[in-house]
């Protein structure tokens, strides 16, 4: 199968959408011509015009309102909002707005809308351009979350995303956009809600979203090494979240490791350790760990942001323990 | 009402029933008003609710210079543009009491209200939270290549949010099909707008090469004038517009705020409901111009006021959803989402 980067999927998965249905248009900051600071977009307003990927002003609040407006009356945006944490200067329009408009009208009103933008640290950005701030949004009933893996998800996911008639905010790490992955050249659909086991494993599940299910395979395979057995799991959507996925898989292995780049405190990888804890209690022979972003704000020096994220390293260190028992009374 | 008719040419017949129709219709809010009212006194709606009344010209006066397929975008104070938009009181009064029959299935209230059917995309519990609503939903149109036309409702209180000023600088480098209509009421909730709002709300549209118009709000014809006009434009493409409406607001902030001396006094609202109440005005007009005599004027009064009072007993009758619609209509597509 061919492999084509995260970038490439993503971009495809638009124009692919854009020629089946023409309500599809693409709204937000530098995403004609420029085609996104990353090029993720490149070569879309040549095919499809600037009436189809349409330029705005800085204006997080006044596009994606405007992005909740179209979809209410007939329209599929593609709103593209450049770095994740300008979530913060949208949350009235994306909260308020659009997560309860289906909600608040009985069923009546709904909105078709994807946000589009992005998480992930390392990239030497610094605290307001590498936040991962998906916990934010999926704690809001009424929209839906997906975050991407790879390229074949990435392209899966966005496909489903414009189809799907709620609100849904795609985030793609800013880190990957050129990785590699095997994707069809046939159309395919990723559908939410279905979880993926990358790698079956017996001793231990290591769930990881994102970039993290990369870092969870790479631990998985250092344990395998060591004679331990890792099952990984890509939820690819939080909501909804495919529980069931994730509760078999740790009634098997009877632990697990919750990685996930938002911060650990009130975040995603407690969610998920919580409902393992609720509904796998009695499989479990340790506590289910967190293991989320350092809850600071993202370090600008090098020597610093590196310590604030899950690695590799760290996911095997703390499987090693769980393993071993050393955690059964740690919690 | 029949009679005046009879005694008009056809041109001045059909002007006669838009004239009947907007002087109903500016009754049928006020009676909606009062009722809404008297259920918040009788504590028997639950929550509050944001008057209307006062204000009747402005909605009736650009909503009937719409079609069902012109959309608008409305307030915390929204019953005005539900009713002049075309909605009817019982399923009004079902949601304003969370019943299971209301526009919304009782589960937006009267903050929320919304009329898919009349292109009313709903009132908006956030000050200002439509606008982007409004202006996208003015993209499509043109994106579209629909005739459709947003009108955009919003008080002077929420000229104070900055989504206004983005979203007027997209709408008018687009030059969208959009009307951005503030009823200037002078009070941003329990604050005198004019010690809040810095220059005139007028030039800031401006700014924009927004074409922009002031009117009297309290003056239905002015109004409808005016709308017809900017709205026959704005289907050409010669978008987008503003427009300030002078207006005023009969009751306080909500249904709750009684004493409200501290930051206004009864005689200015004494003056205002003495000498500018659009209805009494408007009625006047129409026994002077011969459309109506006062008796079929006051016929009118009291087939809305039965109306509403019909309504608001079938409400109060009505049934509340079941428990089992919490988790309905969170998500299009999943019955239940906590299924």
């Amino acid at each position: 199968m061919r492999e084509i980067t995260l970038s490439k999927a993503v971009n495809e998965a638009l124009a692919e959408e854009m020629r089946r249905d023409e309500t599809v248009f693409i709204l937000g900051e530098d995403v004609a011509e420029a085609g996104t600071p990353f090029k993720v977009l490149s070569g879309l307003v040549e095919e499809f015009g600037t009436d189809r990927v349409l330029d705005t002003p800085i204006s997080e609040p006044g596009f994606v309102g405007i992005g909740v407006g179209a979809a209410l009356t007939g329209a599929r945006p593609v709103v593209d909002l450049m770095f994740g944490d300008f979530l913060f200067l949208v949350m009235d329009q994306l909260c308020n707005q659009a997560a309860k408009a289906y909600y608040m009208s009985g069923g009546k009103l709904n909105v078709p809308m994807v946000l589009r933008t992005n998480l992930g640290a390392t990239r030497r950005s610094a605290a307001q351009h590498s936040q991962s701030l998906h916990a934010l949004v999926a704690h809001i009933p009424g929209l839906k979350v997906a975050m991407p893996s790879s390229a074949y998800e990435a392209k899966g996911l966005m496909k489903t995303a414009i189809r799907d008639d709620n609100p849904v905010v795609i985030f793609e790490d800013k880190l990957m956009y050129q990785d590699k992955a095997p994707v069809p050249e046939e159309e395919y659909l990723i559908p939410f809600g279905e979880a993926n086991v990358k790698r079956e494993g017996s001793d231990i599940t290591l769930i990881g979203t994102s970039s993290m299910v990369q870092v969870a395979e790479k631990a998985a395979e250092i344990l395998a090494g060591e004679g331990i057995s890792a099952e990984v799991i890509d939820p690819r959507t939080i909501v909804p979240l495919d529980e069931k996925t994730l509760i078999e898989s740790v009634k098997k292995t009877s632990r697990a490791i919750v990685i996930d780049e938002g911060h650990q405190s009130y975040g995603i990888t407690g969610e998920i350790a919580s409902r393992l804890n609720e509904k796998a209690f009695y499989h479990l022979d340790a506590p289910v760990l967190r293991m989320g972003a350092m809850d600071v704000p993202v370090p600008f020096s090098p020597a610093l942001e590196d310590l604030t994220v899950p690695t590799p390293e760290r996911v095997v260190e703390a499987a090693r323990k769980l393993v071993s028992g050393e955690l059964i009374h740690a919690a | 009402m029949a009679q005046s008719k009879t005694t008009k040419t056809t041109k001045t017949k059909t002007n006669s029933e838009d004239y009947l129709r907007m002087y109903r219709q500016m009754v049928r809010i006020r009676a909606f008003e009062d009722q809404a009212n008297q259920l918040y006194l009788s504590a028997k709606m639950p929550g509050l609710t944001h008057m209307y009344s006062g204000q009747e010209a402005v909605a009736v006066g650009i909503c009937e210079a719409l079609n069902d397929d012109d959309r608008i975008t409305s307030t915390h104070r929204g019953h005005g543009h539900c009713v002049a938009k075309g909605a009817e009181f019982k399923e009004m009064f079902c949601e304003l009491l969370g019943k299971a029959e209301g526009y919304c299935r009782g589960k937006g209230g009267s903050m929320h209200i919304a009329d898919q059917s009349h292109g009313n995309l709903g009132a908006n519990a956030i000050v200002g939270g439509s606008m982007g609503i409004a202006t996208g939903s003015a993209l499509r149109a043109k994106l579209q290549g629909s005739k459709d036309v947003s009108v955009c409702f919003f008080g002077d209180g929420a000229t104070a949010q900055g989504l206004w000023y983005e979203v007027m600088n997209m709408a008018a480098l687009w030059k969208l099909p959009v009307i951005y209509a503030c009823e200037n009421n002078g009070y941003s909730e329990y604050t005198r707008t004019d010690e809040i709002a810095a220059g005139s709300i007028l030039d800031r549209a401006k700014a924009f090469g927004i074409e922009s118009f002031e009117v009297d709000g309290q003056d239905v014809l002015a109004v409808n004038e005016l709308s017809a006009k900017l709205v026959e434009r704005a289907r050409k493409g010669e978008g987008p517009f503003f427009i300030e409406l002078k207006t005023y607001r009969y009751h306080g902030h909500h249904v709750g705020d009684i004493n409200r001396d501290y930051y206004r006094s009864k005689d200015e609202e004494a003056e205002w409901k003495k000498v500018r109440d659009p209805i009494t005005n408007f009625g006047k007009w129409l026994e002077s111009e011969g459309i109506a005599s006062a008796d079929e004027l006051v016929a009118i009064n009291d087939e809305v006021a039965a109306d509403a009072e019909a309504a608001v007993k079938y409400a109060l009758d009505a049934p509340y959803p079941p428990g089992e619609e919490v988790d309905m209509h969170v998500y299009k597509g999943i019955e239940h989402a906590l299924a």
